[in-house]
Parts: structure tokens; sequence; C-alpha cells
């Protein structure tokens, strides 16, 4: 059994150390959580997105965009949602008071200076070498976040019209789905994404929860608004079904690196290969509907957690491109292959780091911070080319059925010239040297 | 609808003398030029080449944004790419395919570069070409001019103005001057139809060329017309902006939020405000001009209410947000309440850069209309503010 050590993430004011259950007595359990002692009578704002995006064709799809309006209102919603518990002093620390900066190269790694987001936690063990455990009732679960954690309840609509409902009752019956702060936030906006939070499962893709956050990344309709998926073995480290997401209006590098296309399946879907990126990974873009897209993402995670390789997601551009990254670091890390030096920095990456924004404990790590150092890490958690083979093969295998054809998908497509344009200009200016260049910050 | 095209009319007559778009008519070449400083980055001026090319009449884009041309296929990378370009108010030449109003994709090369204001280097318009691609691969064996030549005929008296740009290449040897005519690339592509629109396309550099033609040709009868009124533009930022202006980045973020707020700047002598929202300006009745550089308080009068005011200004001292209702007075000198929320906002540094104000008149209207409570409305603005600045000046920082 492989394990690390890390410090786990405090994302909720009720996430207390293993054991450390005070609970307070009153109506329920004294915590206004969102378990059956505390549910009855609790009502949250209800956001019903429309689930129709069936383009008719590619003319509807343009007057849609036309119409939209300046700020979508889920975007309106969640941040002032956040704002105010900002204001009530929900969150550990003021991130807007943590220093940032775009490192200088290429790409434009983000780095933040980060020291208080682990503080107060003792380095707890995980298991990583499992993708898909079985949800642990024991454990820390998001049932028990307080209610006034929980932002908003995230549905689709019935009458497939965009609803509001300020105090909506939470119906149990209905399972629903909640968005609530993350009070460790590593940017503005910094919120999870529970589908049907109290089915209570556990820390898995299935296409309809993948749905769901496309949804919301489409709904909220700023292209720096992302959500973000973490494996188990992949840092996640709370076994409950969520996606993350916040807010950060400067491209990630991962955005730029250019792409090399592999496929195109019926539905439309776009499958390329990220080029000179230190992760390897695929980028699904394009497909008739949201609908297309989500489920040839889905099944390749489906894919992924079945064969037990820990991954990564990344929903980019309001839901328009989606990164996926298969990764071993942890791995690496239990078998003690990573080096002292990376440890040393405490970065885990996972889904926000292997994007390209690095949240940093040290200061010194963070004045030093450069392009190659980003670069360093996310080395080590990229599969190797051989082993990204296989697990591309494996991903293409499980969703070969939508694939228009099929015999360029093997390893042929490796020799198909199809790369775009700017992706040239990119690959020459990269190849002046595959490693960045040093930068003094 | 009607103020915004006020503010886009405002936006040419404000700097170019009136004949600046007959001028800009005369040109053949495909362009538009938008103003990030009005709220959704809009059109304020779209070319006859332009209206030919994408089949749209000038009313049916001015007022919109570009991204009404993008489709399903458009590359979401070079989108991201135009859009970073815009925000770090860079010049960009990129391959894109765009859509025509009939629905028909086709690859162009767009030129864009920002237009700045010479007086305080901010950039007020940009400008952006679309240069149609000729497809080589289709072409081999005979050279480019002939290509089209027989093109042309294939299509002949297809419509009056490509036919007579075909004459004029006929006439023509040189491989330079193809790319000329407009509506002759326009035909050529439709001809390639939808095949070769999943193909990654790259433009020659004959059509690199003409797209920077273009836009210097451009750029020179703007900056003739601008000469006139004494508030001149340029291709190139000449001197940077000491008094605190907001780049055109943040105008873009900030010209998303519909509702009235102000930002201020409390590193300035006395606080002025540094940005005002179209609706602070409608609700106020103030011109732009007339807010920017002055501290907020002229916004009171005789019955405002003293301890209303020490009451903001202690929380401003403090760093700390605050909501208020405070009397107002318009530029009519007629009173209003305004339920104020005040916040401060920290740039990538963690330090207070700004504070915003946000103004919400009559309560009670606001509420149904929206759907957030007056109160949600106030922190959603503050929210999206504080996005903005903390990110926009994270490249800043670094130097």
């Amino acid at each position: 059994m492989l394990r690390i050590k890390r410090v786990p993430t405090v994302v909720s004011n009720y996430q207390k150390e293993e054991g450390d259950e005070g609970g307070r007595l009153g109506g329920g359990c004294g915590r206004n959580c969102l378990r059956n002692c505390c549910l009855p009578g609790a009502k949250l704002p209800l956001y019903a997105f429309k689930r129709s995006n069936k383009a008719a064709n590619e003319k509807a799809v343009l007057s849609y965009e036309n119409k939209e309006p300046p700020v979508p209102f889920l975007d309106s919603l969640l941040l002032g949602e956040w704002e105010d518990r900002v204001q009530r002093g929900l969150f550990r620390y003021d991130v807007t008071a943590c220093e940032t900066k775009v490192i200088p190269g290429e790409y434009g790694f983000v780095a933040q200076l980060n020291e208080g987001r682990h503080l107060k936690k003792r380095p707890t063990e995980f298991r990583v070498d499992k993708v898909l455990q079985p949800f642990d009732e024991a454990k820390f679960n998001f049932t028990k976040v307080g209610q006034e954690e929980v932002l908003f309840q995230f549905e689709p609509s019935e009458d497939d019209e965009i609803q509001f409902i300020p105090n909506a009752p939470i119906d149990p019956e209905n399972s629903p789905s909640v968005v609530a702060i993350n009070v460790s936030p590593i940017e503005y906006g910094h919120v999870l994404l529970i589908p049907r939070i109290l089915e209570c499962l556990p820390q898995r893709i299935d296409r309809e929860s993948f749905l769901l956050a496309l949804h919301m990344a489409a709904q909220a309709g700023n292209p720096y608004f992302r959500l973000g998926y973490n494996s188990l073995g992949a840092f996640a480290t709370i076994n409950h079904l969520h996606f993350q997401a916040y807010y950060v209006a400067v491209p990630f590098p991962i955005e730029k690196a250019p792409s090399k296309k592999i496929t195109t399946t019926t539905g439309g879907v776009q499958i390329s290969e990220i080029l000179n990126y230190p992760v390897r990974g695929l980028v699904f873009e394009g497909g008739n509907n949201l609908e297309d897209l989500s489920n040839v993402v889905s099944d390749s995670c489906i894919c992924l957690q079945d064969s037990n390789i820990p991954y990564n997601v990344l929903i980019s551009d309001s839901g328009k491109r989606i990164f996926l990254f298969p990764q071993c670091y942890a791995e690496k890390q239990a078998l003690g292959e990573v080096s002292l030096e990376l440890l040393d920095t405490q970065v885990n990456p996972a889904v926000w780091e292997i994007s390209g924004h690095m949240v940093l404990k040290r200061k010194k790590d963070y004045e030093e911070a450069s392009e190659e150092n980003a670069w360093r890490l996310l080395a080590e958690v990229s599969l190797s080319e051989e082993r990204f083979q296989e697990v591309k093969d494996l991903i293409f295998e499980a969703i070969a059925s939508g694939i228009e054809e099929p015999d360029s998908v093997n390893l042929s497509f490796l020799e198909k010239p199809d790369v775009t344009p700017q992706s040239l200009e990119d690959v020459d200016a990269l190849n002046k040297g595959s490693q960045p260049a040093m930068v003094s910050v | 609808m009607e103020p915004q095209l006020v503010l886009i009319e405002q936006s040419f007559h404000v700097r170019y003398s009136v004949w600046v778009k007959e001028a800009l008519d005369e040109l053949d070449d495909s362009f538009v030029i938008t103003d990030p400083c009005i709220s959704g980055h809009p059109i304020v001026f779209a070319s006859n080449g332009f209206q030919k090319m994408f089949g749209y009449s000038k009313d049916e884009v001015i007022g919109k944004n570009g991204r009404m041309f993008q489709g399903p296929k458009t590359n979401r990378r070079s989108v991201m790419e135009i859009r970073e370009a815009i925000r770090e108010e860079k010049a960009i030449q990129i391959s894109l395919l765009n859509y025509r109003k009939d629905g028909t994709p086709f690859w162009m090369l767009f030129h864009m570069c920002p237009v700045f204001s010479k007086e305080d280097g901010k950039v007020i318009h940009f400008l952006g070409v679309q240069v149609p691609i000729v497809r080589k691969l289709r072409q081999s064996g005979c050279g480019v001019g002939r290509n089209s030549l027989n093109s042309c005929e294939d299509g002949g008296g297809f419509r009056e103005t490509v036919f007579r740009c075909c004459r004029r290449e006929v006439t023509s040897d040189s491989v330079m001057e193809v790319g000329h005519g407009l509506a002759l690339d326009y035909f050529l592509d439709t001809d390639d139809g939808e095949l070769e629109v999943d193909q990654p396309c790259e433009a020659s550099e004959v059509e690199k060329m003409k797209a920077a033609t273009a836009i210097s040709n451009i750029l020179s009868v703007l900056t003739h017309y601008s000469e006139v009124t004494g508030r001149l533009v340029c291709g190139k930022r000449c001197c940077l902006s000491g008094m605190g202006l907001l780049g055109s980045s943040l105008n873009i973020s900030f010209g998303r939020i519909k509702q009235s707020f102000v930002l201020t700047d409390p590193h300035l002598l006395d606080m002025p405000i540094v940005y005002a929202s179209d609706s602070f300006l409608r609700l106020t009745g103030y011109a732009r001009h007339e807010v920017l550089g002055r501290n907020c308080r002229f916004l009171s009068g005789p019955e405002t209410d003293p301890a209303t005011q020490f009451q903001i200004t202690e929380c401003i001292r403090a760093e700390k947000p605050c909501t208020v209702y405070i009397l107002n007075y318009r530029k009519d000198k007629t009173s209003f309440w305004n339920f104020l929320h005040i916040s401060p906002v920290r740039n990538a540094t963690g330090k207070v850069a700004y504070f915003v104000g946000v103004q919400i008149n009559n309560i009670c209207n606001s509420q149904s209309k929206q759907g957030l409570s007056p109160e949600m409305q106030h922190l959603s603005v503050v929210g999206a503010v504080k996005v903005a600045v903390r990110s926009l000046s994270m490249n800043a920082s670094t130097s």
C-alpha cells in the first residue's frame, strides 16, 4: 500500500482534526450542517440553469453568444455570495492580501505566496495507490459543513429557463447539488461544487456530475472562472465528490500550450495532445453540444479511474476546452523517487499547479520562483512518454465507439503533421531550448 | 441600446474630425475599430470591405462584440490569444476561423493593434484588419495571380464588385497586389466550401504583409484626422500615464459590470475618482470627464448628513467596508437617496490600491428586476472589481 504524508487542506470551518469533534447543542447538532439533524426548514438560494444548449445549427450558437448579457447572472451571484462570506469573516485569511505575480517567461506561470493556508494542521497520511475508494462516513465530508458556508443550490431548471429563488427550501428528495466556499481559498471566488451532496458520492467522475460541472463553467460565462477536479491519488484530500473553481483573470500556462489534433469523435469533439508542456495530457474541445463534449471527457475519466490511474481535469474557457492529465507524482513521492528539494517546497501538484498556478508556502520559494523551477516540478508530475502512450491507447479504446476514423487513432497519429500554425510558431520558439530560459525575478 | 449608440458616436467624434469616416470608407481593406472603454468592447466602425467580406450591414455589427464572428470551429486557443493581446494592449497577427452572416466559415488573417492617445498613452481604440487566407494547397503548379484569375473566370458575373476586382488583378503581374481585391478573396474562399475548415490554415507572407500595410494605412488616416481635433492618436504608446488612469484591460473588465460604481485611488491627492461606470454617469447626470479626477464629495449637497460622510471617511481610514444611505445630488441639483457600499480593493501585492463605491438608487425597484437583493448587487460588483484589479496588476507587480 502506498501512502504519503501531507498537510490536509482545511476547506471548511467544521473540518476538525480527527477525533476533535467538539459539538455544541441546540437545534440539530448545533452547527447548522447539511445532515438530517439540521436540514428540516433549511433554505438556500437556488440557481436553476437552462439545460438544453442543443444548437440546432451554428447560427443559433452565434446569436446566443451575441445576446449574452454583459455579466451572466451566475457570475454575479457567485461573486456576491462569496464577497458576503468574506465580509462575514468565514475565511481563514484574506486571499486578496496574499501577494501574487506572473513569473516572467514564455508561459507566464502564476505564483502566489500563501503562508497561512497550511498553518495549524498536522500532516496526515493519505493512501495514494487507489483512485477509487468507498465513501467513509466517519471521515470529513461536505454534509458536515455549516450552512453558512454553502452559497447556493445549483440544478437544471425544470422548465428550461434560468431561474433564481433567493430562499429555496433544501429538499433532500430532490438530491440538491450545492456550491460551497473553500475557507482556505487559493484565489478569489474559490468554491467547491458538490454534486448531489446528500448522496455522499465518493470522489469519482460520472457522466451526470461532470456535465453539471461543465454547465457551471458555461453558465458563469467567464473565461477566467475555471473548474478543476483532482482524483484520489492526484491530490484530492476529501473523498466526497467535488469540483473546485475560482477566478484568476490571467491565462494559465496550460491554456497557452500548443496542441496537436489526434482525432474528432462522431459527436464533433476534437481531441488533441498537448505539446511543449511539462505535463503530458489531452485537450478536448468542440462537440455538437455540451453533452457530447462532456460525455467524451467523462468516459475518458471513467476509463482512467477504473484503470486506477490518478488524474486531474481542468475545465477552461467557459467549458469550451477541457484538459485531462494522468499523473504519477504521488506514486513517485510514496516510492521515495521525488527529490527532497521539491518535497521541501510542499507544493502538491494538483490541477491548479499543473495548469500553471503555483501556491507557495515559503517566501524564499516565492521570491525565487522561476519558469525553470515550475517546469522542474511539473516534469515530475508527468507520465513518461511511453506510459502516456499506453494510457492514451487505453482512453481511445474506451471511447473508440464514438470516433470517426478509428484507424487514425492508434499510433499512427503521431506521424500526422496536423499542427496548427500558431502552434508551429510556439514550437519553434520553444525549440530554441527544450528547457525554458533561466529567469531572474 | 440608445445610450450605447450615443457613446459609440462620441467614441469617434471626440477624437477625429467629421470627415474621418468618409476617409476610412475609401479604403478597400476589411477592418473594424472597437472601443474598449465602452461596456462590452463594441465595434464602433466597420469598413465597406468588412461588410462585403462578412455579409453583415453596418447596423448589424456596430455596437456588437467581435466574438459574434466566431463559431463552433473557431480555435479556442487563438481566441484566448486575442483576448490576452487586448488585455496586454499589444498587437497580434493570427490565423482565425470566422463565420459570415450566412453561417459559412472561412479562414482569415486577423491583425489587431491598439490605438493610443498621444497625450496620455491610454488605449482608446483597437483596430482589427481581416485578410482572407487564400489556400496555397489548391494552387499547385501555378502562380497565385494566375489561380485567382482562373477561379474568377469560373464564376464570371458572380457579382459586379467581384468582377471588377478580378479585372484589376488580371492586369497586374505582381503577386504582391493579388490580395488587394478583398471581394475576390472572399469569392475564392466560398469556392473552397467547408472542406478545409477543419484544417488549420497559415497565412502567406504576402497576406501578412498586406495586413500590416492595411494597419499602417488606417493608422495614418486616424492620426491625420485626429490632428484637427488636437486630441492626437498614434499607433505606438508615446508616454506612460502618470495620473493613475486605468489601462484599457481594466476598462474592459469593468465595462462588463452594468451597475453604477466608481473606483477611487487613495494614493493620489484627495482620493480622486479614477473610473466611473456608464451607469454612474447616467445616475448622476455628469459626463465622464467631469467626474474623473474629482473626490466623490461633489455628490453631496446641503441636505447631506455630515455624520454619514464622517462614517464613510472613518471606514476608508480603517480600510474597512461599509454600507450607508446617503443623500446625494445629481448634476442638475436634484437629490436622490443613494444606497452606497464602499469596500477596499487590493492589488496583486496584497496592498489596498483602490476603494470601490457601488451606488444603488431606488432600492425598491432594484430587487425585483435582477433577482439579487440590493446588498448582493453591491457585493457582486465588489467581487468583480477585486478579481479584475488583483489579476490585472499581477504582471505589473513583477517589474
